[in-house]
């Protein structure tokens, strides 16, 4: 398991994450990992007691967990939102966008590699979980 | 048209860079074949059978000369001097290194022009009319909505890696010229009764192994919830389309499986939660965008007259101009399908040529049909006879337009790994055979359309003669379809019966013909009589 890049000031929560499944049969779990199949809208009910939503990526290429992400975050979940998996360098810009604000990959990714994903978009075109402001809101500021 | 301003030209300078980088990962060995090849594919880089392609998004299908001549630049600089006009309004070039990619997408930068998702999992680019903003019976101009759409869905978060491609249309006339309901979706701009626009969507359409015809699922949406709503029939497909097998992975199939109905229901339910998150554009950026759509300045007085003296200028004319809303104007065709030639291809010199003319005689537009033809759409009518002129001196001249020798044919076998067998030449064999009989003009309208596999790149299920190309037992077997149409009278083509070899389906083309010269009725085009009496006797005329 490579290093945890985690992009929040807060305790990293060290709870073991349960399935969603285990999570909705137990009162007292905090943290849970959603699978691609799994339906995010499931915990909406539940979000004051979580502190960590690990969605997993077992393929890049199976783009559900984006929609889980920014589900979770138009619900107003605040906790830390992890990505794990197949998590790759290419994909880190979008992932942050959809709410993601921790990333725990299989494969040890490129430091500077990171560094220029996060940094390679100037401006968006659209509004999503992230708190940037959509080239078209500027235009007509 | 559409110009960039600093944002638009930011982020497609970044998304060069970003491919730079991806490249140059790939070849130092940081990504392999597998990660880097959907990064390839949202940057047009698709590998055939020979060598890497490059397909070119024309957004909307509409380009200027400068880019025009920036195209035939990229032709003659890295590829082998001529390039590929799709039916999705883009341009393909088939000879491309993977060390040049990057340059070329820097090269289109400079002219406003990018490859972005033109291939892989995700919203490609938007296509449209190709007469809009020229066509008499449109309600508005549909490409200000497609522009918005390209915007939207430019590097869109979370639907970047959706269970399929995804291709959007948009229209805003009754006449369907963009096949608007074998897309994904398929927008058609309308105007209610209180005489506000909206957007119709029909979602769930599509060619390939199993076509289907989009079902309307809402009938008007307000222009100013387009995008959210939008966004609601993605989300949707998204979280539910099939990801565990890539041949029922199209929205269409999650549409048919779902039932229209409940898919309808899900994607309503989206939409009221999306309305509260505030991802609609403002709607002072739809009237910003329109502002480059408006009609440029037409001659008030321009003459109707035409001198129709020499007969193969007034052939062109009846064959390929098009009635323009603008008195003494008209819309004008450019066939890329010479007989005997490769359909959509034109050469660097042929591309320059169409820019220039494209300057000089219509308002420095050029639009690309996904029939693979290029269109001129603000011609005065006195500028006829010299641009036919220039035309024809450039072998470009072909009055064609529709008729049987119109014909779209995918790449197949030539150059595509995934085909079973070749279209590129039973187009050329099919086109020289009814010019050299003379039929093709006496048999009007009729769309032939051949695909060398069951993906139907080709379109052979809206033909209303397709060609489908199978492998039997290793041999190159053609099948025949009869009653297809892509536009608003759309309809799935049917087989007629057993295949043909390369020579026999030439044949049987002509043989269906031949049953439609014998039992037409006045008027009626070859798709007319088969639908009023059906495929038997097309069939007992090919089998007997």
């Amino acid at each position: 398991m490579a290093e945890l890049l985690r992009y929040r000031d807060d305790e990293t929560v060290d709870h073991p994450a349960v399935t969603v499944d285990a999570f909705l049969d137990q009162s007292n779990a905090s943290a849970v990992r959603i699978e691609p199949g799994d339906d995010a809208r499931d915990l909406l009910p539940h979000l004051e007691r979580l502190a960590l939503v690990e969605v997993n990526f077992p393929a890049f290429g199976d783009g559900r967990g984006y929609s889980s992400a920014r589900i979770l975050r138009e619900a107003g979940y605040d906790g830390e939102l992890r990505a794990v998996g197949d998590v790759l360098v290419d994909q880190l810009a979008y992932m942050r966008r959809c709410g993601f604000d921790a990333f725990e990959p299989d494969q040890q990714l490129n430091k500077d590699d990171v560094e220029a994903a996060f940094e390679r978009w100037p401006e968006v075109y659209q509004s999503a979980a992230d708190d940037r402001t959509p080239i078209w809101t500027k235009r007509h500021a | 048209m559409y110009k960039y301003d600093t944002y638009d030209q930011a982020m497609v300078d970044a998304r060069v860079e970003e491919f730079r980088d991806q490249a140059r990962r790939r070849l130092e060995g940081k990504l392999t074949e597998d990660q880097f090849k959907p990064l390839r594919l949202m940057n047009g880089l698709y590998l055939q059978l020979h060598a890497y392609m490059l397909r070119v998004a024309i957004p909307y299908g509409t380009l200027d000369s400068r880019q025009m001549h920036a195209l035939a630049d990229i032709a003659d600089k890295y590829d082998r001097g001529y390039g590929h006009f799709t039916t999705r309004q883009n341009i393909q070039y088939n000879w491309i290194r993977l060390e040049d990619a990057a340059d070329i997408l820097a090269d289109l930068a400079k002219v406003e022009m990018h490859a972005i998702q033109t291939s892989g999992n995700c919203i490609r680019n938007i296509s449209s009319d190709h007469f809009a903003g020229a066509a008499a019976d449109e309600v508005v101009d549909p490409r200000p909505y497609a522009e918005l759409l390209r915007q939207w869905s430019s590097f869109h978060p979370e639907f970047s890696y959706l269970p399929r491609k995804f291709k959007i249309a948009v229209i805003a006339s009754d006449t369907d010229r963009a096949a608007m309901r074998l897309h994904d979706i398929g927008i058609q701009i309308v105007q209610n009764d209180a005489g506000e626009l909206g957007a119709a969507f029909y979602v769930g359409g599509g060619m390939g192994r199993t076509p289907m015809i989009a079902p309307c699922i809402n009938d008007f949406v307000p222009l100013d919830r387009l995008v959210t709503y939008a966004e609601a029939c993605l989300r949707v497909y998204n979280r539910y389309g099939r990801r565990d097998n890539k041949y029922k992975a199209r929205i269409k199939i999650l549409v048919h499986e779902l039932g229209a109905e409940e898919y309808t229901r899900q994607v309503e339910e989206e939409f009221a939660h999306l309305l509260e998150q505030g991802v609609e554009p403002p709607f002072a950026e739809l009237e910003r965008i329109r502002t480059f759509f408006e009609d440029p300045l037409f001659e008030a007085d321009a003459s109707s007259d035409i001198d129709r003296s020499d007969p193969d200028f007034a052939l062109w004319v009846d064959r390929n101009t098009v009635a323009h809303k603008a008195n003494g104007y008209v819309s004008a065709v450019i066939s890329l399908k010479p007989v005997g030639g490769i359909p959509g291809d034109a050469t660097a010199e042929q591309m320059r040529l169409m820019a220039d003319l494209a300057k000089d005689y219509s308002f420095d537009e050029l639009r690309v049909m996904h029939t693979q033809n290029i269109v001129l759409p603000h011609v005065r009518k006195a500028d006829l006879h010299a641009l036919w002129t220039a035309l024809d001196e450039a072998g470009l001249g072909a009055p064609n337009l529709d008729t049987v020798e119109d014909i779209i044919a995918c790449p197949g076998l030539d150059y595509c790994s995934l085909a079973n067998a070749r279209s590129i030449p039973v187009a050329q064999r099919i086109s020289e055979r009814f010019a050299k009989t003379g039929k093709t003009e006496t048999l009007g309208q009729l769309k032939l359309k051949i695909s060398g596999c069951i993906n139907a790149c080709g379109h052979h299920h809206a033909g209303h003669i397709g060609i489908l190309g199978v492998d039997r037992k290793g041999v190159e077997n053609y099948q025949l379809l009869l009653g297809g149409s892509e536009a608003e009278d759309v309809s799935l083509a049917k087989i007629t019966g057993p295949g043909f070899d390369e020579h026999g389906i030439v044949d049987a083309v002509e043989t269906v013909t031949t049953v439609y010269e014998r039992e037409r009725e006045d008027g009626e085009r070859f798709l007319d009589t088969y639908r009023r009496i059906g495929m038997n006797p097309f069939k007992e005329a090919l089998y007997g």
